[in-house]
């Protein structure tokens, strides 16, 4: 092992953080597997499969109104892991956390009650130009219904916006702002807490896309002050098929339901029906008990590892990855911003970044190429897509290295 | 001119010596597509692009002397290597031999391991265009 590596080793026991990995043993095309494909889905540790296996073998059951052992367990585990994401984003309640079935559908909720509500002919909602596909269509199909406008804050050549232009787009016809908090494409981490603030004075409400952010840093609903904030399990260790939205309290209960059915409603009669407490309000149906479940142990993997030495190993990861590629001639990095989450995107000179992709999947090394659901973004650096790696904190620098070494071969084959 | 037999037959040989060597696969691919000759640019129309593939391929092609000529392009150099095996195998060969060729070098050599199920779909699409444009040749000089 290189000084280096056992320098960040010693802080972070990164041996026995793989350990807990599976999927890390495999090999891919006759190489161990070097998984920089995070920012679209991370790896699940043991414990998150072992509570899936666990769920369905001993306690499966329908949740709430059981009266039943196994209904019992199964609630009371499903409710658990409300808590602990209420704690791991430092809302006021449990009831502010509605569990959906990821980052998308809790944006769409949003869109789809507070927007229904409270937005009207000729108000405007704020967006920034880095934004996923997930928080731009709701938006518009929103704005289409309402006559409202949809504003888009322009992203600069280092993929960052200038909160000035944000501050002169916001006006008293402001009713949403809904931003990501980390950019999926290029890693930018957005000045939220300005923007919250600035928002907040304007008198919108301000909605943050969480989702690259949660795996990899800090989120404090209640320091940062946002109105709602959404995630999904599966980009931080847990499994697929769930998410959540934060809400304040004092939104949710005055937005109209999302899908109506079985859980949300207080009492059904044909001639009236009223509607359940948050966050029951907002979860017709049975949910996804069992991935739910499950997505406690990925939140106790981070907590047992610390979100601040996670940041901190990865941002080793992401420098080491930079300067390694920066160095390649015909590499060109998209997205150089100052504030980064552990996601790198590049292109080199004259290849289409679908052959470095299978080029590097040749050797092992997963990595995802194309637009990233941000088409309007590759449209602003006028390019197809990226080739984009991104960094969990079982990723090492031997890794990192090889995907150095990859592109470095791949780009003294590009023709231009 | 070669035989759609002989011609595949050459290339399995090629690819044998690659082996299991996926990289090494792909690059002999993209080597394959440089050389290749670039298609001319009033020929990269969208009416030459052929569906169903995740890159660009355009595929041009022309009727002499009862052979089908095609050209074809790529904004991929993987692509562009894989549409090179396919104008190679099947351009400048009659109607009824590009109609009733059995391609049985794609999966000789290997090819849905090397490029994967998506890819290996798009390439079913560039085949299928391409008896799609002898079909319709064979079908003018018919009605002719």
């Amino acid at each position: 092992m290189s000084e280096e590596v056992k320098t960040i080793a010693n802080q972070i026991d990164i041996t026995a953080i793989r350990a807990q990995f599976p999927i890390l043993q495999r090999e891919v095309n006759g190489f161990p597997l070097a998984y920089f494909d995070n920012a679209a889905t991370s790896q699940k540790p043991q414990s998150v499969i072992d509570a899936l296996t666990d769920y369905y073998t001993n306690y499966n059951s329908n949740i709430h109104r059981g009266v039943h052992t196994l209904a019992e367990e199964a609630t009371n585990a499903f409710e658990e892991t409300r808590i602990a994401v209420q704690q791991l984003v430092n809302a006021r309640e449990a009831e502010e956390i509605i569990f959906t079935k990821g980052t998308s559908e809790s944006i769409n909720l949003v869109a789809a009650t507070y927007g229904k509500a409270f937005v009207n002919q000729g108000d405007e909602i704020i967006i920034t130009g880095m934004e996923h596909h997930s928080n731009i269509v709701p938006w518009q199909i929103l704005c289409d219904e309402k006559g409202a406008i949809l504003r888009v804050i322009p992203i600069s050549d280092t993929g960052e916006i200038d909160i000035d232009d944000f501050r002169q787009t916001l006006s008293d016809k402001t009713k949403i702002v809904s931003v990501c908090l980390a950019s999926n494409s290029l890693g930018t981490v957005n000045p939220v807490k300005e923007m919250i603030d600035a928002a907040h004075v304007a008198g919108a409400v301000v909605l943050l896309d969480a989702a690259q952010a949660l795996p990899h840093m800090d989120v404090n609903v209640q320091s940062l002050n946002c109105d709602f904030l959404a995630g999904s399990a599966h980009k931080m260790y847990g499994p697929t098929g769930v998410g959540f939205l934060f809400g304040k309290r004092q939104l949710l209960e005055k937005m109209p339901p999302y899908q109506s059915g079985g859980e949300m409603i207080k009492e059904v009669a044909f001639d009236n029906t009223t509607y359940n407490d948050i966050p029951f309000k907002f979860e017709a149906g049975t949910p996804n008990i069992g991935d739910v479940i499950a997505y406690k142990p990925a939140i106790d993997f981070i907590n047992s590892i610390g979100k601040k030495n996670i940041a901190r190993y990865e941002d080793e990861l992401l420098d080491h990855a930079i300067k390694g590629l920066s160095e390649i001639d015909k590499v060109i990095l998209v997205g150089t911003a100052k504030e980064k989450v552990s996601v790198l995107s590049f292109n080199i000179e004259g290849m289409h970044p679908f052959d470095i992709g299978m080029m590097l999947d040749a050797t092992g090394i997963a990595v995802r190429t194309g637009h990233h659901c941000t088409m309007p973004l590759m449209n602003r650096f006028d390019i197809e897509g990226t080739v984009r790696a991104s960094f969990a904190v079982y990723n090492t620098i031997e890794e990192v290295d090889r995907l150095i070494e990859g592109v470095r071969k791949i780009a003294s084959r590009s023709r231009s | 001119m070669s035989s759609i037999r002989d011609i595949q037959d050459e290339i399995v040989e090629e690819f044998e010596i690659l082996a299991d060597d996926r990289e090494a696969t792909l690059f002999y691919l993209m080597e394959l597509g440089d050389k290749m000759p670039p298609l001319p640019e009033e020929y990269k129309e969208d009416t030459n692009l052929i569906k169903g593939c995740q890159s660009k391929v355009w595929l041009h092609s022309d009727f002499k002397d009862n052979k089908v000529l095609f050209e074809a392009d790529s904004n991929t150099d993987i692509t562009r290597g894989l549409i090179s095996l396919l104008v190679r195998v099947l351009s400048d060969q009659t109607p009824d031999d590009i109609i009733n060729a059995d391609l049985d070098f794609v999966e000789k050599i290997g090819m849905g391991q090397i490029i994967g199920s998506q890819r290996s779909n798009g390439f079913a699409s560039m085949i299928k265009q391409i008896k799609m444009y002898a079909l319709g040749y064979k079908t003018k000089v018919a009605m002719n």
